[in-house]
């Protein structure tokens, strides 16, 4: 019986050497560098660019939202050098130690993004050591003016029965959640359990007027005239408007979320200065207009910004709001085990 | 005379339904507007984007090398498995076949999970190796449900002869028992080899950065909307499919007894196995 | 056949089976009876009581029976059609009915997404025909779609095998002693076709209860089954627990066809 065991117990430890001979792999050769992104968030340009001037070779992927991202940083099964998460996932990662500093000397193009940017992103990241800013924007609604007969200037519209089957809502739990607590006039950060109910139970009631829940497809549905309501990020705005002239953003009343995606660098990465090389790349005003050509979501690089030839769009209230027009607030990190209890509350909202 | 009619119209409502959303798929990637409910006109922008599409392109080079390399080393070791079954007690053996039938019906959500799970407690990378291994662990089954049945119908004593003739066991193998196996042995590769290609479940579980297989990166596409190099994609791999089946379905090493189809798949294996009476 | 140190040659795949097949499955199953700490519980797993997960649960399996069925009634008579019916060239277009399954799985449920979006084709042509919209789009008819288009292969070539391979004497034989068609389907074909039934019930149930691919492309992540659930635990919450807990739920699902099949292999031996 024992030597049973024995042998099982060697069989695993073979396997699990076995196994470990794959984590050699990833990390052959110094010029290369894994950057982990939101879809659609860079022009592809831009990593060819970066790639001829350093010899930095880019392998690039791609994550829906900041929910599907953490687990693989946490697990720590793979080694990206440089990721770009939202503000709250920013804290959270560096509360749970998951980060480390970057060396902000070899990021002299830093100056060009603006100091207020800087400023709002010490609610996330105090002292600016982790993070760098990256693009930055609001949630809100994205309408088709001749689907639309009422006015759109409320969260409330979403909960129209006019629009049954119209309606198309963000797949990630954070933003679905602050529309409701907006809604009703809560704090998107809020913890107490029974706003967290009453908003569970508004998105419930919702779900039969919604006609899908997703992610990035929300922009092309628009465009192609399958809703005429959806809940989107704000840097959609100017491309779907190009795409679709019939579309029109708008930031809802009762105020909205407005967010930074900053580049951060994760503890077990391992190509750390190409990383900073390509934080400094991005901070050029060149490139980064470039990608706000491409990604239409609001630098906060001020020289790039000044690069933007249309002035329509160089002072596009939607690309660049002034802020204290509306009632914005970020989002914090909650804690691990009030984000899980508000993913199992969305899961509630998604099979009721 | 009217029952062959009544069967022809469901035989066509069947296929019908089978085919026309491949058909539309094709259709729509000669559509030069991006709209699937109008006809913009006919074009071949998107086979030219499609060609050009690096990471599409790396997707599909992965995709083909995963298969091959892992129906490889998964048709060396289902063989020498059957090999050495061939030695055991019938205990040992019976052991053996309820382990392979374990990936073979088990859920792939399931699979996939047992092993990311195994993967993230050994601190391993997950990269093209993990995805490797995953293939090769649920490729082997279809291997050994393949050679094994031919084991059984083999002539035993064409071997001992030659071993009575003076032949060394490993010039024996390979003189006399290897090339009866030939054609199950290569269909065990094929299958594991279409599997492979298929798979998406198993990967979306074991893959890291940097890493696409032609699945996962359709899945990725899909998500992000609508993308008519994708229906491109569709089109070539069906026609590809088309031709490999005839290639394959007319394959000379096939033995097989008229009327029945013997086709490289999950399914047919299991009816195969269910058959051998493990 | 005597050197007894040739069965060493199984060796290399019982060390890969047990550190990759057995192994990994003992994993999920400490998973499931331990909690973050590490500590024995049972709450993962009785954690499918919780309305959610039963919920999905339930819903998948009504999915899966109802395509499962679906499948059986559209393979069934198409088999027998093929084997009966059409006297030249059966086997060939047998092939034609199997050959979609050979297309990735992923893009056959992408293809029936273009069709049934509300502007997708068969709204585009219904509009051009000044018909009224369909929309089953996001709705539990759409996935039920994608599970029999997805699946039906996986009925046809089990079931085509067995009802090929019956004997026609048999047949003609029952027909000589006076037997009518009904009575040669129900007393003959069908008994005799029976494990091939089985296994294509097999073959389309797991996969349509498991799965998470169908219900998300086509279900505009509206609907939850319990593979929407178990990927989101795993994917999103990082809740590895939480999610073997509720793959040793879909386990258990899986041993009992397993042993459905192999009953009625058993049977079919003797």
């Amino acid at each position: 019986m024992i030597k049973r065991i024995f042998s099982v117990l060697m069989l695993a430890v073979f396997a699990l050497t076995l196994a470990s001979c794959a984590s050699s792999e990833g990390s052959t050769g110094d010029d290369v560098l894994y950057v982990y992104n939101w879809g659609e968030y860079i022009d592809p340009e831009v990593l060819t660019m970066f790639t001829d001037e350093t010899g930095i070779e880019v392998v690039y992927d791609e994550f829906e939202t900041n929910e599907i991202m953490y687990p693989k940083i946490e697990a720590g099964a793979v080694n990206y050098d440089l990721v770009c998460p939202s503000d709250y996932m920013i804290s959270k990662m560096i509360e749970n130690d998951l980060l480390q500093e970057i060396n902000m000397d070899n990021i002299p193009n830093r100056e060009n993004i603006g100091e207020d940017y800087w400023k709002n992103a010490e609610s996330y990241d105090p002292g600016n050591i982790y993070s760098v800013p990256y693009v930055w924007g609001t949630v809100g609604i994205l309408y088709n003016k001749t689907m639309v007969s009422d006015p759109v200037d409320s969260w409330g519209i979403l909960w129209n029965e006019k629009y049954k089957d119209e309606i198309i809502m963000q797949d990630s739990v954070r933003d679905a959640f602050m529309v409701a607590e907006r809604y009703l006039g809560y704090s998107m950060n809020t913890t107490d359990e029974d706003e967290l109910q009453e908003a569970k139970e508004l998105l419930q009631e919702q779900k039969h007027l919604v006609q899908a829940y997703v992610v990035d497809q929300v922009r092309d549905k628009m465009i192609g005239n399958e809703a005429a309501l959806g809940v989107i990020y704000s840097g959609e705005a100017i491309y779907t408007q190009r795409e679709n002239p019939d579309l029109e953003y708008v930031i809802p009343k009762e105020g909205t979320n407005v967010w930074i995606d900053a580049w951060v660098i994760p503890r077990n990465a391992k190509h750390k200065e190409n990383a900073e090389k390509f934080i400094n790349f991005l901070c050029r005003p060149d490139i980064a207009y470039l990608n706000f050509d491409y990604i239409t979501y609001s630098t906060p690089n001020i020289p790039a910004r000044d690069l933007i030839e249309d002035e329509d769009i160089r002072n596009s209230p939607i690309a660049f709001p002034v802020l204290s027009d509306y009632d914005l607030e970020a989002y914090t990190y909650l804690g691990e085990k009030a984000d899980r209890h508000l993913s199992a509350l969305w899961r509630e909202v998604k099979s009721y | 005379m009217m029952k062959s009619a009544l069967g022809r119209v469901y035989l066509t409502l069947v296929l019908i339904f089978l085919y026309a959303p491949i058909a539309t798929l094709m259709i729509l990637s000669f559509n030069s507007s991006k709209s699937r409910a109008h006809w913009g006109g006919f074009t071949l922008d998107w086979y030219l984007e499609l060609f050009s599409n690096e990471e599409i392109m790396a997707a599909f080079r992965t995709t083909l090398f995963l298969a091959f390399l892992s129906a490889l080393i998964a048709t060396v070791l289902g063989t020498a498995a059957c090999t050495g079954m061939q030695f055991m007690k019938r205990k040992g053996r019976s052991l053996i076949m309820g382990i392979t039938n374990i990936p073979m019906l088990n859920a792939d959500i399931v699979t996939g999970v047992s092993l990311m799970l195994l993967f993230l407690a050994a601190r391993v990378s997950m990269g093209f190796t993990t995805v490797l291994i995953a293939h090769i662990t649920f490729n082997i089954p279809y291997v050994i449900l393949s050679v094994m049945p031919r084991y059984r119908e083999l002539n035993k004593s064409t071997y001992e002869a030659a071993l009575d003739l003076g032949a060394r066991p490993l010039y024996a193998f390979f003189s006399v028992v290897l090339p009866d196996l030939m054609g199950a042995i290569l269909s065990g590769f094929l299958m594991s080899f279409t599997m492979s290609l298929d798979d998406f479940i198993i990967t979306h579980f074991t893959q890291g950065p940097g890493f696409d297989t032609l699945s996962t990166k359709i899945y990725s596409e899909v998500k992000k909307g609508i993308n008519p190099q994708i229906y491109a994609l569709s089109t070539i791999m069906f026609l590809v499919v088309l031709l490999l089946l005839f290639f394959v379905n007319y394959k000379p090493w096939a033995k097989r007894p008229h009327g029945e189809i013997k086709v490289t798949t999950k399914t047919q294996v299991i009816v195969a196995s269910g058959k051998g009476g493990m | 056949m005597n050197s007894s140190k040739n069965r060493y040659l199984a060796s290399p795949y019982l060390i890969w089976s047990a550190g990759f097949i057995i192994i990994p499955l003992i994993m999920v199953l400490y998973y499931a009876f331990t909690d973050y700490d590490g500590r024995l519980t049972f709450s993962n797993v009785s954690a499918i009581i919780y309305y959610v997960n039963i919920k999905a649960l339930v819903l998948s399996v009504i999915f899966s029976v109802v395509a499962t069925l679906f499948c059986l009634l559209i393979a069934y008579p198409l088999c027998l059609i093929l084997t009966t019916v059409i006297k030249n060239g059966s086997s060939f277009l047998s092939l034609i009915f199997i050959l979609p399954m050979w297309m990735n799985s992923l893009l056959r449920t992408y293809a029936w997404q273009n069709i049934l979006e509300r502007k997708g084709v068969i709204n585009g042509i219904l509009a051009f025909l000044n018909l009224p919209p369909f929309y089953i789009i996001n709705k539990p008819p759409a996935i039920l779609l994608g599970m029999i288009y997805d699946f039906l292969p996986f009925m046809v070539l089990p079931v085509y095998n067995s009802v090929s391979r019956i004997d026609k004497d048999i047949l003609n034989a029952a027909r000589d002693l006076g037997a009518d068609s009904f009575d040669t389907f129900v007393r003959i074909i069908w008994p005799l076709s029976l494990p091939g039934v089985i296994s294509g019930i097999t073959m389309v149930f797991v996969p349509s209860l498991t799965t998470f691919v169908i219900s998300d492309i086509l279900g505009g992540g509206k609907i939850l089954l319990i593979g929407n659930v178990i990927e989101q635990l795993f994917t999103q919450d990082s809740d590895w627990n939480a999610g073997a807990g509720l793959s040793a739920i879909l386990m258990i699902f899986i041993v009992i066809s397993m042993f459905v099949t192999a009953k009625y292999d058993r049977e079919d031996i003797k």
